[in-house]
């Protein structure tokens, strides 16, 4: 319904439209509907006029702006932007305005793309339906009442809504296939190192990983293409070349083995998983081979996440001390101060991340918790390895549910924390994962199916989205 | 559940609630540290389903990276402006971040 990300490039560098009026046409959606949907915490219509501006002046010129020429894409508000107030969705960082922009952000400039704002997000990329933000929450464009999932959800929102044609997320343990799967899109979560992460502000550095939200799969592996590769800036970029993605989307699947999991954890809605069954039988019927693979460690993924994540959130987060950026509440000596900006800044999900990190990493429970936690890891990585033996890539739900409403897990922090169950793996193996949209389930909301493969396996991952995309 | 932890409580207090938020540099009021004892003793009690893992000998993975020691080329380059980076802090001076007593200050 709304034009890819392609077929917007491929017009603006033609001449048959121009980057302002591709421009327009989304800011015209976003004055519609933002006030109901509240994808953005900002909104940057003038610098992304004079941005589309300076886009048609050159093709005027005869240049070529890049692969993304004129194509609006919107910023999850935790990736820097020089000058640009970037919040994290905290009132810590609330008015910060970072003196450099984040590497995929120079690299989409370059690319010819033109921001038009930052999205709302779970306080500091901690939630799995964006009802955490410190601004208030954003709401899924395909039924308001419900949550468009998280922590990206403000990215998934804009691109869904029509506000941009892409957008960049982060995910930490779902972050981008979550709220893909629960806002119809398609979502990518790169092999750990293959997008470098400087400039995103850092919630657990072992996990990170930026990437794409669009509604297409080809538009995924275009803006993949964009963002990644080495970064000297970023000491865990891999120096690897970057998988030619775009050319496997419509590959086929002919001849290649698609892993399924014998011992799947349970709690998916039932259409979820009629889906994923179909699914099988799609990429079955384009000729690749069901094999099953056993994962005994998965159920474990969510204890030895909820350990790691925070043990490295509350390290990480140790920087918002009042000192060199964002809030300061002053009270008495220094580590007063400390004590009470972080009281006032951080939210009530933030402050309990903090805790339990800080918990499992104190003296007398390091080894009973976080040290526990980093050997389960170990197990999760040596399943995956052992299954990637006998396939190229695995399929799973994204969610184990579709879009659901707001409050419904709000009182029961584990209950939000099993959205993830599926998805938390990958990033603790360090390996690459999608969500691509697949039919609709309870309600006629999306469903998502994943589609995981090992580090640099995203050729093979594309391959298989494509045929999903072409079999939905 | 039996196991190595077996006669271990994962119940949280208020003591332990106390001493972590002082490490984590973090003031609770009195009604968010007893929320959080009780949300933070929840979550520890699910996640004692891995103490019927066996991991004894199993190698720790902290992070996925095939890589060590990564250093960039040693080529000079520009660094941050200072003035744009003191600009976005609460409280700068002669160049410097201002901070409140560090040491000398008693309650």
């Amino acid at each position: 319904m709304f034009p890819s990300v392609i077929e917007l490039a491929g017009a603006v560098r033609a001449g048959s439209t121009t980057a302002a009026g591709a421009l327009e046409q989304h800011l015209a959606r976003v004055d519609a509907r933002e006030g109901e949907i509240h994808a953005f915490n900002l909104v940057t219509a003038d610098a992304a006029r004079r941005d589309a501006a300076a886009i048609d002046a050159a093709v005027a010129r005869g240049e070529d702006p890049g692969p993304l020429a004129g194509v609006p894409v919107a910023l999850k508000d935790n990736l820097c932007t020089r000058g640009v107030p970037t919040t994290c969705s905290s009132r810590i960082l609330e008015g910060w305005k970072p003196p450099y922009d984040a590497t995929v952000v120079e690299r989409l400039r370059r690319a010819g793309a033109v921001v038009v704002g930052k999205t709302n997000l779970d306080e500091f990329a901690m939630g799995s339906s964006t009802e955490n933000s410190a601004f208030g929450p954003t709401r899924n464009p395909l039924d308001t009442s419900r949550v468009p999932g998280g922590s990206s959800g403000g990215s998934a929102a804009a691109v869904a809504a029509g506000f941009a044609a892409a957008s960049l997320g982060s995910d930490t343990g779902g972050s981008i296939r979550q709220p893909a799967a629960l806002c119809g899109l398609v979502g990518v979560k790169p092999t750990y190192g293959l997008v470098s992460r400087l400039g995103l502000v850092a919630f657990a550095s072992s996990l990170d990983q930026i990437g794409p939200f669009t509604h297409t799969v080809a538009d995924a592996a275009l803006v993949l293409e964009v963002i990644a590769g080495h970064d000297p800036l970023d000491s865990t970029s891999l120096p690897s070349p970057v998988p030619p993605v775009r050319r496997a989307v419509d590959e086929g699947v002919a001849g290649m083995r698609i892993g399924r999991v014998s011992d799947l954890p349970e709690g998916s809605e039932p259409d979820v998983l009629a889906r994923l069954d179909e699914a099988f039988a799609a990429l079955e019927r384009a000729g690749a081979t069901i094999v099953d693979v056993a994962m005994p460690s998965m159920q474990y993924g969510l204890t030895a996440y909820y350990l790691v994540a925070p043990a490295e959130a509350s390290s990480n987060l140790a920087r918002y001390d009042g000192v060199r950026y964002g809030l300061r509440v002053e009270a008495g000596d220094l580590n007063a101060t400390y004590a009470a900006t972080r009281a006032a800044g951080f939210g009530a999900e933030v402050k309990r991340r903090i805790m339990l990190g800080t918990y499992a990493l104190s003296a007398g429970y390091y080894d009973a918790y976080y040290g526990k936690a980093l050997k389960v890891r170990r197990l999760i990585a040596d399943d995956f390895a052992a299954a990637y033996a006998s396939c190229d890539a695995i399929l799973t739900p994204t969610s184990p549910s579709v879009a659901f409403p707001f409050g419904d897990k709000t009182s029961d922090p584990l209950a939000m924390y099993l959205c993830d169950v599926f998805t938390i793996p990958t990033n603790l193996a360090g390996h690459a994962a999608m969500s691509v949209p697949f039919r609709t389930g309870a309600h006629g909301l999306p469903v998502g199916v994943q589609v995981l493969a090992p580090a640099l396996g995203e050729v093979a991952m594309f391959r298989v989205a494509g045929e999903l995309e072409r079999a939905a | 559940m039996a196991g190595a932890d077996g006669g271990r409580s994962r119940r949280i207090g208020p003591d332990t609630v106390a001493k972590v938020a002082r490490l984590a540099r973090l003031d609770l009021a009195p009604d968010e540290a007893a929320r959080m004892a009780e949300q933070l003793s929840g979550m520890l009690e699910h996640f004692a389903d891995v103490d019927r893992l066996d991991l004894d000998g199993v190698e720790p993975l902290a992070q996925p990276l095939p890589l060590v020691n990564v250093m960039r080329d040693d080529v000079p380059a520009p660094c941050l402006d200072r003035d744009e980076v003191l600009a976005a802090a609460p409280a700068a001076e002669d160049g410097r971040f201002r901070v409140p007593p560090v040491v000398g200050f008693t309650e």
